[in-house]
């Protein structure tokens, strides 16, 4: 079929626009309208005593200010706890606006509504907030033992406690299996703080129509549907009255899934009320200090194992900071806990964590959600029993691997979804074999010695994940072809750079056999689709991939019978070639989709020339019917859902090699290779692409990013100054080979791919300084003076042994 | 307020504008002129590198007072008068040098100087090139394929 796009490196259709500046990111739009800031709290925890916007009143072109105290109804209560997991005993949320108590510096106070923004600021500036100075919480171990509270009714700072334990094949808990082991280690592991960080900020913008009670709001959101669903709420707005767009995103991460913010709500509520368009742009200290964070935890690790590296018992616990509230649960410590396995079948499995609040910034989903402090602490426990032994690494792992025909595995545990963790599909002794080809594996200790003969350090280093992607519960897909021939596609979830555009485009002119072209696509539209869950978790592709495909079947299977009718033939012997449907084998017989189109949907008038050929008149309907069949819809269109019965499983391995310079300690990585399986590839370049841009934020989370908290609370790191993100100089080129193996669970056979680049890189990035340097890596980010420190320590103890 | 005139993209635009307004803030909302764009408003990430008489300046680091009387291009006019898009942007979209595009005028004003003063530069010297542009999503080595492939670009056509 000359329409065959589907694992085609097809050029991105959202690049023109794009690179013209004629994108629309959420910044872009309501020229003229009015102008949010918010007084947000310089303090990690206090007690307002007093609000005074005395001198804020003068401000020329101020319009609104608004405190807790003038929010009503469902405006005045906390925000929702979006995934109420009943382990999560103590979870707590924010009000919109402080009431009374703030607990992390940045937490909003006061909204301030003027002409523009250099205004908004200069009111936020004169309003005077007198605090009583409560005692700060910060630090998760210190948030574990401390008397102090963030919330006073949750006892111990814990919100969360959860346990999950997997016993062996002879019924050995995970603790005996370890004490019965040959040998056993511990270690503690130490990850620290980092963030999305997508260089658009957050921001909305809202507009209400008086005459129609209607709302119309653009968020840089990656979920629209929720944000309208709980603005209708909040507001008490009936749904269809409220719409909500996600317009360009300029990246999300994790960070945009979180909803509502705060500002999602208040800004409609301000519009509505002033009668007048209000927009709020989030400015980088801002989304620093008011939007989420990701990845602190702690984790103690016991494992047991024989003497070929075979793990038979893993013990893990997990200290977990979420900061100051908790709006999304605890799905990030859940998958750490679940996906820390990886591609390894290990004999017993506890794992246990405690959710901990501090006052600090609240902790939501990070690309890899969980999955890099997972990763980290399986990993590091393979280099450490392959260093025990006295084993290569990749052997110790390849003795744990789970085999190409034992899927699907069930690792015994429940997954984020609230489902079996059961992998579908997978050949990871391939993924390795491929990896150490890649990058020179087994070449590596010439190489190594060689170097070190120049005086030069350098490591290698492995990591492996396995990626729960396409998470349910469901996406859907409509597509209409209309009397032109066009194929208008559309679905509820949002795109933020993944490149949405495009992969679905290539899968419904796949499956409609018309050229690409010819279709358009519509992603995070509430007025075009309403069903959605949103883009996050690696589940783009294969939910609305999936939803669109299974919709252009319905559409393709009524264009043929439709066709079929015109042209006097049996259905099965038709079949789409760019944009014609044709008698196979009698290519001479067909009749253009776009007519198709017309027949499908009899009409009174004829409005254009095309029109013309279904009118009552046209005579080809017979008369012991109704125009409109039974069960038959006017047009040629369908719309469906995808809703698996459970995840699919993606998985990987990256290498790196290192060199650490003797003086300095400069970490500097030489190479960095990938082997990714994503199961079958709708756009190679566009997965390729993914793959990139998440190992350069694993470089940044491996050796650079972390959020710097002083004793008080405060941030002291809230810049792209002092908060270092990687720059081209920084991160490597990144060499990549592609595994297929289909899931079984999806008509695409595709797994998720957004998140892989990033998951393993500082477990990674450890093995391979640890290898240069022969000291435990046990902490990430790792920067040259901690390394520096390392050594020292490690000199220092050596001196004292001897 | 202060009366100022930019050529912008080859056309004289005319702005009343507060001694404070930055000049990023001046082409996106008082001449509608979206495409630059705003990442970290401290001079980080070069999201909103635009080109002043043809040298990449940071539009959120400069007010738009000092710059009345000068000459300005923003990522709006980097194509050609019909529309043709410019090697660089060309050489980007071929090579996948972007994704959610929001650091990609930065990227694409910044390049088009590079190449202007050093058309066939080094892996050394692209990377130094680009070194003070920030870009979340895309990993940076695409971006610096799009840069050889526009200076190819911009040879052939020559
Ligand atoms: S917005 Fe100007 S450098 Fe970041
Ligand atoms: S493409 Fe998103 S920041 Fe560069």
């Amino acid at each position: 079929m000359t329409t065959k796009l589907f694992g085609e490196p097809v050029r991105r259709r959202e690049d023109p626009r794009l690179l013209t500046g004629r994108g629309l990111y959420l910044d872009d739009l309501g020229a003229g309208a009015l102008q949010a800031a918010f007084v947000r709290s310089p303090h990690a925890h206090a007690r307002i005593r007093d609000i005074d916007v005395s001198a804020a009143i003068e401000v020329d072109g101020l319009v609104a200010i608004y405190t807790w105290e003038d929010l009503p109804g469902a405006l005045a209560e906390p925000l929702p706890l979006l995934i109420p997991h009943p382990a999560l005993t103590h979870g707590r949320t924010a009000y919109p606006l402080a009431r009374e108590i703030v607990r992390h510096v940045g937490e909003p106070v006061v909204m301030v509504v003027a002409r523009d923004r250099y205004l908004a600021e200069d009111a936020c500036a004169l309003i005077e907030v007198d605090y009583e100075i409560l005692k700060p919480v910060v630090g998760v171990e210190e948030a574990a033992q401390s008397a102090q509270l963030v919330h006073a009714d949750v006892p111990g700072n814990v919100g969360a406690h959860l346990i999950q334990e997997v016993p062996s094949a002879a019924g050995l808990g995970a603790r005996e299996a370890i004490d019965a082991a040959p040998h056993t280690l511990a270690f503690r592991l130490d990850i620290e703080r980092s963030a999305s960080m997508p260089l658009e900020g957050r921001g909305v913008h809202a507009r209400w129509d008086a005459d129609d009670h209607s709302l119309r709001v653009h968020s840089s959101t990656q979920t629209s549907t929720s944000v309208r669903m709980a603005i209708a709420a909040k507001l008490g707005l009936p749904l269809p009255k409220v719409e909500v767009v996600a317009p360009d995103v300029g990246g999300g991460f994790g960070v945009k899934i979180v909803h509502p913010w705060p500002e999602e709500i208040l800004v409609p509520w301000a519009a509505i009320r002033l009668g007048q368009e209000v927009k709020w742009t989030e400015d980088r200290r801002e989304h620093f200090i008011s939007s989420a964070h990701e990845r602190a935890q702690v984790q103690s690790v016991r494992v047991g194992f024989d003497d070929e590296g075979r793990i038979l018992g893993l013990d893990v616990e997990i200290l977990h900071d979420h900061g100051a509230y908790t709006p999304y649960g605890i799905i990030v410590p859940i998958i750490t806990a679940t996906q820390l396995l990886g591609p390894y079948k290990i004999g017993a499995y506890r794992v246990a964590f405690s959710s901990i609040y501090t006052n600090t910034v609240q902790v939501t989903p990070y690309r890899g959600a969980g999955r890099p402090q997972a990763v980290f602490c399986m990993e590091r426990s393979m280099d450490h029993i392959a260093e025990h032994l006295g084993a290569d690494r990749t052997a110790v792992r390849a003795a744990n691997f789970i085999q190409p025909d034992e899927f699907p595995y069930d690792q015994g545990l429940i997954f984020q979804d609230g489902r079996p963790l059961i992998y579908d599909s997978g050949d990871y002794p391939e993924s390795l074999r491929l990896l150490k080809e890649l990058i020179g594996w087994d070449d590596f200790p010439a190489l190594k010695a060689r170097a070190a003969a120049e005086g030069r350090a350098i490591g290698i280093g492995i990591g492996c994940y396995v990626e729960g992607t396409g998470v349910g519960p469901y996406e859907g897909g409509h597509v209409q072809v209309t009397s032109d021939g066009r194929v208008h596609v559309s679905t509820g979830l949002t795109s933020q750079g993944q490149g949405h555009e495009t992969v679905f485009a290539q899968i419904a002119a796949t499956e409609l056999g018309v050229p690409l072209e010819q279709v358009s696509v519509v992603t995070g539209d509430t007025r075009r689709f309403g069903y959605a869950v949103g883009t996050f978790a690696s589940r783009a592709a294969v939910m609305s991939g999936n939803a669109i495909a299974l919709a252009c079947r319905k559409v393709r299977e009524k264009a043929l019978r439709i066709a079929a009718e015109a042209l006097e033939a049996d259905p099965r012997d038709l079949e789409i070639v760019d944009g014609e449907v044709r008698v196979v084998g009698a290519p001479g017989t067909a009749i253009p989709l776009a007519t198709v189109a017309v027949l499908s949907n009899p009409l009174r008038y004829a409005f254009d020339a095309e029109a013309a050929r279904a009118t009552q008149f046209a005579g080809t309907s017979s008369f012991d019917r109704p125009p409109v069949a039974e069960g038959e819809e006017p047009g040629l269109e369908g719309r469906d859902y995808y809703s698996p019965i459970r995840s699919t499983f993606a998985s990987g391995m990256h290498a790196a090699i290192v060199e650490t310079d003797p003086l300095t300690a400069e970490i500097r990585i030489l190479r960095y290779a990938v082997v990714h399986d994503c199961g079958n590839l709708i756009n190679p370049m566009i997965v390729e692409g993914q793959i990139h841009g998440g190992v350069a934020q694993g470089v940044g989370g491996a050796l650079y990013e972390k959020m710097v908290y002083d004793g008080h609370g405060q941030l002291l790191n809230a810049s792209f100054m002092d908060f270092l993100m990687p720059y081209a100089t920084e991160v490597p080129f990144v060499e990549t080979a592609h595994l297929e193996t289909p899931s079984p669970l999806n008509p695409l056979g595709i797994k998720g791919a957004g998140e892989a680049g990033v998951i393993p890189v500082s477990a990674v990035i450890a093995s391979a300084i640890e290898d240069a340097e022969g000291i435990r890596i046990d902490r990430m980010p790792i920067s040259p003076s901690d390394l520096f420190d390392l050594r020292r320590a490690a000199t220092g103890r050596s001196t004292s042994e001897t | 307020m202060h009366e100022i005139t930019l050529t912008v993209n080859g056309v004289v635009r005319q702005a009343a504008v507060p001694a404070r307004r930055l000049l990023s803030d001046c082409l996106r909302h008082d001449l509608g002129l979206t495409g630059t764009h705003v990442g970290c408003e401290h001079g980080v990430c070069g999201c909103c590198t635009v080109l002043l008489d043809g040298e990449p300046v940071r539009s959120c680091l400069t007010f738009a007072v000092t710059v009345d009387g000068r000459d300005i291009t923003t990522v709006e006019g980097l194509a050609g008068q019909d529309g043709t898009l410019s090697p660089v942007q060309r050489a980007f979209a071929e090579c996948h040098g972007l994704q959610c595009g929001f650091c990609t005028p930065g990227f694409l004003c910044t390049v088009t100087a590079l190449l202007r003063d050093n058309p066939a530069p080094s892996d050394e010297e692209v990377l130094e090139g680009i070194s003070g542009n920030l870009c979340r999503c895309t990993g940076y080595q695409n971006i610096v394929k799009s840069v050889h492939r526009a200076a190819e670009i911009m040879a052939e056509e020559s």
